[in-house]
């Protein structure tokens, strides 16, 4: 196995989280190599989008550990996950632009808080990010005057002014017509060959997870059933997976004392 | 039957306990707010994270420049109404020269800061709540967060530093503009002339008058800030959630507003 020889950049350990008295992950057990590009994949309510908001530090979890970069965020203090930081980069599903700002300010936003640049260097490296997603000429604009495609890539921009190790993607694809997601399935694979970041996307577009992965986790009800590479997952036999794959609704078996129960609420 | 009733009676002091609960967890919450804010003011800059003094300026633009022109009318149109009840009032004992006295000392203990922290909370507060709510709604909090910039020392201290300057100035603005409409409607219902109106003015206020209105506009701007800020920050529920949110944080603060004045005025005056 070549990944074992890499470092690893993120590794979780038995992370059990939860949402009010609900279970959300149960036991979560995941390494990403770095200079990897592994994608997080699940139905809706699998618990994807809750994994990333704890591997982004965005909750406390009940158990278990998340090693970012060697260092478990469960327990830095205020001022070493502020340093992390610096070195993590997120796109979020909407963009998340600060929309009082222009995109340049935007994309300046980081270095103007964890810099001491002067101004025109500072316009110079959002420029040069800005022209990486192929934004160029676009800074002075307000984000709602962009579309959809165009406020994903500035975020991308934002989120690598800061040239970060690591590079979390929030469902890329999601709501873009199939040119403009390939285009920012390209835009992954650059920035990873040309900066040699980390990348984790969690998506459920499986075109764009076959291109662009190198391993792929699958998660289901909170679990992992698979953190394998794409061929293993395409010729995987668990039902679920290729439910997944092949777009099959599931067809649990229902059981009809629960089913009558939940109904009559008693 | 007596079941059903010691049922109810149960039913009762749970709403009264989980109220209490939510209460107790409500002011908690505004106090660490408090507390976070001005830690960043004061430390921020020691942890190479300080409150951007641009930021704060940009806010007193808005909280109070942008103000001036609104606060104004109302504070006039206080003065005059106060003038013309406290003549009307005054003539049964037929002193209506003492009215200089009373809106001198309602306007600057009472009226002014009251209308402008009110003002204040349905201008400033309702938008601090609906900015907050939609940057929570859209992850731009959590975009934030995850980029290393504290939302409560980006969006909160600046506004909670120009809400302690503005507020203050605009309340003693309001002081002015409230005693200029009782100058002028003085002066044309008993013929009072302007000078004597601004001298008798100069010599029934004490330093202690205004600065007692200008303490309780600092409690307003703290009240307003906060109330405004935790209701955004606490947003669920997309646009509705938004909505709601900025109604509450104006009902609670001009709540909170009314009845901190009342405590603080029994207080100021004992």
């Amino acid at each position: 196995m070549q990944e074992n020889k890499k470092n690893v950049a993120i590794e979780v350990n038995d992370l059990v989280t939860h949402y009010g008295p609900r279970k959300i992950l149960d036991g979560i057990n995941l390494t990403v190599s770095e200079g990897e590009i592994m994608i997080i994949m699940g139905g809706s309510g699998s618990g994807k989008s809750t994994l990333l908001r704890y591997l982004l530090g965005l909750g406390i979890p009940t158990s278990g550990s998340i090693k970012l970069l060697g260092k478990d965020i469960t327990k830095l203090n205020a001022n070493e996950m502020f340093e992390l930081r610096k070195n993590m980069g997120v796109a979020f599903q909407g963009g998340a632009l600060l929309s009082s700002m222009t995109i340049g300010e935007n994309v300046k936003l980081p270095l103007r808080e964890h810099t001491e640049l002067n101004e025109k260097t500072m316009d110079i490296m959002a420029r040069m990010k800005l022209e990486v997603v192929n934004l160029g000429g676009f800074e002075e604009l307000m984000p709602s005057e962009l579309s959809g495609g165009m406020i994903k890539r500035a975020a991308v921009a934002r989120a690598i002014v800061m040239d970060p190790k690591l590079m979390f993607f929030d469902e890329p694809s999601a709501g873009l017509d199939p040119v403009v997601s390939a285009e920012l399935d390209d835009l992954i694979l650059r920035l990873r060959d040309a900066m040699n970041m980390t990348i984790v996307v969690v998506t459920h577009e499986l075109d764009s997870a076959f291109k662009i992965a190198d391993r792929i986790t699958v998660l289901d009800r909170g679990h992992i059933l698979m953190s394998d590479t794409v061929e293993e997952i395409k010729n995987s036999d668990n039902e679920r997976i290729q439910s997944l794959l092949n777009r099959r609704p599931s067809n649990d078996m229902i059981n009809a004392d629960e089913y009558l129960s939940r109904l009559t609420g008693m | 039957m007596s079941e059903s009733i010691i049922h109810r009676f149960l039913n009762y002091i749970e709403i009264v306990g989980s109220l209490t609960v939510k209460l107790a967890e409500g002011a908690g919450y505004y106090f660490a707010l408090l507390i976070e804010s001005l830690a960043w003011i004061i430390v921020g800059p020691f942890y190479k994270q300080p409150v951007r003094i641009p930021s704060i300026f940009s806010q007193m633009m808005t909280i109070g420049i942008a103000a001036c022109p609104i606060v104004f009318i109302l504070s006039f149109s206080i003065g005059v109404m106060l003038a013309i009840q406290m003549i009307y009032n005054l003539k049964t004992f037929g002193a209506e020269s003492q009215v200089v006295v009373g809106v001198a000392l309602s306007i600057t203990r009472e009226f002014a800061p009251l209308i402008t922290g009110i003002l204040i909370a349905g201008r400033t507060g309702s938008a601090l709540a609906a900015k907050l709510g939609t940057m929570q709604v859209n992850q731009e909090i959590d975009a934030l967060r995850v980029m290393g910039i504290n939302p409560v020392r980006y969006l909160v201290s600046p506004a909670l530093l120009a809400m302690l300057i503005m507020v203050p100035i605009l309340t003693f603005f309001s002081d002015i503009a409230g005693l200029l409409g009782g100058a002028l409607y003085t002066g044309v219902e008993i013929g009072l002339s302007f000078s004597a109106y601004v001298d008798r003015t100069i010599a029934a206020l004490m330093v202690g008058d205004i600065m007692q209105g200008l303490f309780k506009s600092l409690v307003f701007a703290l009240i307003i800030t906060l109330v405004g800020a935790s209701n955004g920050f606490s947003v669920t529920g997309g646009a509705e959630g938004v909505g709601k949110a900025t109604t509450r944080s104006v009902v609670l603060s001009i709540s909170f507003i009314v009845i901190a004045d009342m405590i603080f005025t029994y207080f100021l005056n004992r």
